[in-house]
């Protein structure tokens, strides 16, 4: 039995590269972290840091070729789910772990309706009979906001928003009340007010069903207000990660710095020339060897060209992969 | 004396070019998009779903308008309209005076270099057997007639604009991240140099440093070569940095046009005011304390909307009127419109 304190997934070394005819691109470099029971863990980072290629790998959702996973373990309920049989995965996806891509009309399937595609799950991974599993699908679309959704079982994917289907996939994830939920951008298409709603939306199903999510997004807004810890990933790799109050308010990364300083207000003053970090991100030929944000951090030392930041504690379970975070060390470790 | 002189002289310019009323590009009569709703095998009609009705607004050469609003509310209907993707059911689109919803085919192509569209589903808008260069390309091939060298140059121009290294070019959409992806088509919609651009959502699967990096190209090009925008955008803090002035759309309705900082510094329509209050803020402290307005009350359905004001189901400062009658729209500043009866000058509002 897993330990009930323990963690309820936990990554170590995870290695992900893709073969492509230009060569290797190493896209997930020796990620670790734990996903604790009920927990929202955020996940932020640049565009092409590799957050959803790490997520995807956890539970195989990457075609192998062109992926590999060149290493690591990912140890959910007592066993390795990069070693699970397919249908062993393909129980667990969609059961106890559900998944919101990034990308719904890629997720959805344009030739079946819209209450196809959340009946079949409900019918599949809970035995619910037609009537039910019906009945079902349209209280989940209700759920997160969409009109009318006896009706709209009965829409194609292009008839629905941006939004709405993003809001579809959303359903789909949440339709089997799994242990976790990996939300891949669930909130991008969405205005405020009915992201607001699906935020409210997840705050119950952790408190009702103690559900673990892990939210990735752009919107360091959001992570704000709903994670109780934050990864900031650059160049396939974990840069920094700790409680959200700590990272937002004494970033140890200069990545995390920048980034925490580009945002646009919606109050307060408002600025002419939006704030970017110079330079191009990294193309990810080789596994890295140095710090792979240095060429664009104004406080790069030498040595940062030459080796490979490991991950320094700042405080308790803040920690950065920085020579020159500042560490406080408690007198426990000292 | 030379100086007033010089001065008066500017201000006769000034004076000028108040005269010659600043041009509309794009202007929209009254549009709307009905998508019929069909029952039983002989698909028979039963109903619409009224995507965009009535809906009327200009935007000005070299400006930005942003268009925000509830997910659903038709804003991508009245972009895909806008340059004709998808056919009006009633109303005009004129773009620099031709009528769009009327063009026929050989005329629209001649048009469609000048007006483009950056897509909010970047995956399902870029062809997946082309790479890269093939994508950026496609549009370069067919309508401009550049040797292949200078075609190539191009593309590698779009594609360092928009931050996408060199190396990618002979790559496949699929072997994007997300974000990737969206520059892609931002490039591409960029390529023929337009007039106009319908940019839908451009910025969502974005960073916020290459979301800056995207924005401000996007005004540079607006700066240099008088590009004329409608943003469609959920993010209202870069919706403010980039809009001269933003229409709110509500269950295919405009319910409040104005200049930027009015509208943020003072809202007047309702709902306005509980989109406003419900952005969040990237600081745990202040989302601890944060107030915002929250919506009750059914959501309606663009097939079966409201009687009265469409927003009178969920609107906190609903009065009798708004169950009844059709909020006039009424100006309340220069360039400053509000459908909404709180504000109607003949209204029983208080
Ligand atoms: N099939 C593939 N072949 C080659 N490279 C790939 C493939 N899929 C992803 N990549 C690369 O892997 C890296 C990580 O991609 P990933 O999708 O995880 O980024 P991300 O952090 O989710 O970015 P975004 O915020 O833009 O979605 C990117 O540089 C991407 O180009
Ligand atoms: N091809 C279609 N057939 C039927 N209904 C459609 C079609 N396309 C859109 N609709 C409906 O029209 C309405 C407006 O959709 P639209 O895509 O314009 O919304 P939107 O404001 O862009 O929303 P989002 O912010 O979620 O992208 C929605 O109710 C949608 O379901
Ligand atoms: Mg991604
Ligand atoms: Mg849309």
């Amino acid at each position: 039995m897993p330990n009930s304190n323990g963690p309820l997934i936990s990554v170590k070394n995870l290695k992900t590269v893709f073969r492509t005819r230009g060569g290797e691109v190493h896209a997930v470099n020796s990620v670790s972290f734990d996903l604790a029971q009920g927990e929202l863990l955020g996940v932020v980072g640049e565009s092409g840091s590799g957050k959803s290629v790490t997520m995807m790998s956890l539970i195989g959702l990457l075609p192998t070729p062109p992926a590999e996973i060149r290493s690591g373990q990912v140890m959910f309920e007592g066993s390795d789910l990069l070693t699970a049989e397919p249908r062993e995965l393909r129980r667990i996806r969609g059961g106890k772990i559900g998944f919101v891509f990034q990308d719904p009309m890629t997720s959805l399937n344009p030739v079946f309706t819209v209450g196809f595609q959340i009946v079949e799950p409900l019918r599949r991974h809970l035995g619910l009979n037609r009537a039910a599993a019906r009945k079902r699908a349209a209280e989940l679309l209700e759920l997160v906001g969409i009109p009318d959704p006896r009706r709209r079982l009965a829409n194609f994917p292009h008839q629905f928003s941006g939004g709405m289907r993003q809001r579809v996939m959303f359903a789909i994830a949440i339709a089997c009340e799994p242990k976790v939920l990996i939300a891949d951008e669930p909130t991008t298409a969405l205005d405020v007010t009915i992201q607001a709603q699906i935020i409210e939306l997840v705050r119950d199903l952790r408190k009702n069903l103690g559900m673990a999510i892990v939210w990735i997004t752009h919107d360091l807004g959001v992570i704000a207000g709903i994670s109780d810890r934050v990864i900031v990933m650059y160049g396939g790799q974990i840069v920094e990660q700790g409680p959200v109050s700590e990272v937002f308010s004494d970033p140890g990364h200069p990545y995390t710095q920048a980034l925490l300083g580009t945002v646009p207000a919606v109050r307060g003053k408002r600025i002419d020339k939006l704030k970017t970090i110079e330079g191009q991100a990294p193309v990810l030929e080789n596994s890295p060897s140095s710090c792979s944000f240095h060429p664009r951090c104004a406080l790069a030392l030498e040595r940062c060209g030459r080796e490979l930041p490991l991950k320094m504690q700042i405080r308790g379970s803040h920690d950065a992969a920085c020579f020159l975070a500042k560490t406080e060390m408690s007198p426990a470790n000292a | 004396m030379p100086h007033a002189s010089s001065r008066k002289l500017k201000c006769r310019r000034q004076m000028l070019d108040e005269a010659k009323t600043p041009e509309s590009l794009v202007r929209v009569e009254r549009l709307k998009v009905y998508f019929p709703i069909t029952a039983g095998v002989l698909r028979r009609k039963v109903g619409d779903v009224k995507a965009v009705d009535d809906v009327s607004f200009e935007i000005v050469r070299g400006e930005t308008l942003g268009l925000v609003g509830e997910s659903g509310c038709g804003k991508t209907t009245v972009g895909r309209a806008l340059i004709r993707l998808l056919d009006a059911t009633e109303g005009s689109v004129r773009i620099d005076g031709e009528d769009i919803t009327e063009a026929s085919h050989s005329k629209l192509h001649r048009l469609r270099p000048r007006m483009q569209m950056i897509f909010q589903d970047p995956q399902a808008s870029l062809n997946p057997r082309l790479t890269v260069a093939g994508i950026i390309g496609e549009p370069i091939i067919e309508h401009l007639n550049l040797s292949k060298h200078d075609r190539l140059e191009r593309i590698y121009e779009l594609m360092d604009a928009v931050g996408l290294s060199r190396e990618y070019s002979n790559r496949y959409p699929h072997e994007f991240s997300g974000g990737q992806r969206q520059r892609i088509g931002i490039a591409r919609a960029l390529a023929l140099n337009p007039d106009f651009v319908v940019c839908d959502e451009p910025i969502a699967a974005l960073d916020v440093s290459i979301q800056a990096q995207v924005v401000n190209l996007l005004e540079e090009l607006q700066d240099r070569m008088g590009l004329t925008y409608l943003f469609i955008s959920h993010d209202l803090g870069m919706v403010r940095h980039i809009a001269d002035r933003v229409a709110v759309m509500y269950l295919g309705r405009i319910v409040e046009v104005a200049p930027r900082d009015l509208l943020y510094e003072q809202p007047l329509h309702p709902y306005t005011e509980a989109l406003l209050s419900a952005v969040p803020e990237a600081d745990p402290e202040i989302e601890k304390y944060r107030q915002r307005i929250i919506l009750e009350g059914d959501v309606p359905s663009p097939e079966n909307p409201p009687e009265g004001c469409n927003f009178c189901s969920r609107c906190p400062k609903v009065m009798d009127i708004c169950r009844r009658v059709e909020p006039p729209v009424t100006s309340t500043a220069p360039g400053r419109n509000v459908a909404c009866h709180l504000y109607a000058a003949s209204g029983d509002a208080n």
